[in-house]
């Protein structure tokens, strides 16, 4: 008798075999949209660094409706991020409470910058 | 076997990736609003140029953008190889470089303010 | 009547696994480990599959139940409808029909030091380890793990990278570096934090969504991660600080 193992192919439809993968990957691609805010911080710290005008340019920018497609699209993924990593964090540090006490932290750290930059 | 080195990688990303997960959704919001028309009193010149000009804002500016560009860096590379990239090592340095880079002109710009 | 569609494959005759098709009675309380019984009792002598106590604690039985990773006496034919696709566990190499080649989880396994190495031996006349509740509590749920390769079969990363050393050996390795009776830690990172160890671990969780003994790898893997990660920079930043 003779041993001949089959390998079966590995091809990318791995992602749509169970909605688990699916999520996954929307998880993954909030890094693009997470670097892109980034970028776009360093963007405005340029036209900070140039004066007023310039600032004022970024800020005219900001109204666009790439703008605001952006943004929203980029709100939506990066409070995927938070949900997903929030939830994850039992699992890496099990300490009782550790996922209340990371939203409620990420509640605080909201209503901060919020009320820092005076808009609440 | 030896033991890797990917903790000087992976560190930073675990502290990007909390980071963003605190602040991020909260930063969006500002500029989201300063795009409807209603642009905080945070984000006027006087104001944002005011706080980025002492050096503890930018210290702190400059760990959030690295963080952040360093843990979207390292997810995008994981995601490359999920996709089936094979070229690993090429797509490593290609996402740090670009993280860095982002980084470094982050302080350049704040070193003029 | 309930049909099992199976991938067949005989290295002897075969080039590539096929699907076979099979009518089998439909009982309210069968498994599909019953159904393959019933096919190689009554319909196909010829089908191979692997299988023990029938009641999920052997881990034998692990198979792909309509793509799902799942043990063949814990799916119950009445939670699937229409055609059931029955196929070996993937990621492994078919040995023959839905039995698969098991070697590289073993030699990963082995790998691990998954056995007590304690500080000093201790003499017969010392008497037993003592241990709290809480001491067994830090490693009795990843104890429970059968080897049924489940995990290996749900994670994508061991399928797109055969060298990682996967959940259930990292699972195992932590239940022996959380034992209290256990001073092993050292030796068991030479596997785990070696980059084919913890580091191919992206966090898709899939491995503790289908253990059947809720052992949760994922979270064994991110604790050891974790651990791994303070233990390198603490060599490289403090070298003279003693573990």
């Amino acid at each position: 008798m003779s041993r001949r193992p089959y390998e079966r192919e590995i091809t990318s439809e791995w992602i749509f075999r169970h909605p688990r993968y699916l999520r996954y990957m929307v998880r993954e691609f909030s890094c693009l949209f997470i670097g892109g805010y980034a970028l776009l911080m360093v963007v405005g710290l340029e036209r900070l660094s140039q004066g007023p005008a310039a600032w004022q340019g970024f800020l005219q920018a900001l109204q666009s409706p790439a703008s605001i497609a952006f943004h929203l699209v980029a709100l939506a993924f990066s409070v995927y991020h938070s949900v997903t990593w929030f939830n994850l964090t039992p699992k890496a540090i099990p300490l009782p409470f550790i996922s209340a006490a990371h939203y409620a932290g990420w509640v605080a750290v909201s209503i901060a910058v919020l009320w820092l930059a005076g808009v609440v | 076997m030896a033991k890797s080195n990917k903790p000087l990688v992976w560190g930073p990303f675990a502290a990007g990736g909390t980071l963003t997960a605190f602040l991020t959704p909260a930063l969006i919001a500002l500029t989201l609003l300063a795009g409807f028309g209603q642009v905080p009193e945070g984000l006027s010149y006087e104001r944002l140029h005011g706080f980025a000009a002492h050096w503890l804002a930018k210290v702190a500016l400059v760990v959030v953008i690295g963080l952040s560009l360093w843990s979207a860096a390292h997810r995008l590379r994981i995601t490359c190889y999920d996709l089936g990239v094979r070229a690993d090592a090429a797509v490593a340095a290609l996402v740090y470089a670009g993280a860095l880079a982002g980084t470094g002109a982050a302080v350049l710009y704040l070193l003029r303010i | 009547m309930t049909e099992l569609c199976i991938l067949r494959y005989n290295p002897e005759t075969d080039d590539e696994p096929r699907f076979q098709s099979y009518e089998v009675p439909y009982r309210e309380d069968w498994v599909v480990l019953d159904a393959l019984n019933y096919i190689k009792e009554n319909l196909d002598p010829t089908l191979s599959y692997r299988w023990s106590c029938h009641m999920a604690v052997c881990g034998s039985c692990g198979m792909m139940i309509n793509q799902e990773p799942k043990l063949a006496c814990k799916a119950f034919l009445r939670d699937y409808q229409g055609v059931i696709r029955v196929e070996p566990l993937r990621h492994f190499p078919i040995e023959r029909d839905l039995v698969t080649v098991i070697d590289d989880f073993m030699a990963k396994l082995a790998r691990v030091r998954p056995y007590l190495i304690p500080k000093d031996v201790k003499a017969l006349e010392a008497g037993e380890y003592r241990q709290t509740p809480a001491e067994l509590k830090r490693f009795k749920q990843y104890s429970m793990c059968i080897n049924c390769m489940l995990c290996y079969a749900a994670c994508p990363e061991y399928g797109l990278i055969p060298k990682y050393i996967g959940p259930a050996a990292i699972a195992l390795a932590h239940r022996w570096n959380q034992d209290s009776r256990d001073a092993g830690r050292e030796q068991r990172q030479e596997a785990l934090a070696a980059k084919e160890g913890v580091w191919e671990c992206s966090f898709v969780g899939a491995c503790s969504e289908v253990c059947p003994e809720h052992v949760d790898p994922a979270g064994a893997i991110q604790q050891v991660k974790i651990r791994s990660t303070v233990d390198w920079y603490q060599e490289h930043l403090m070298p003279w600080l003693k573990k």
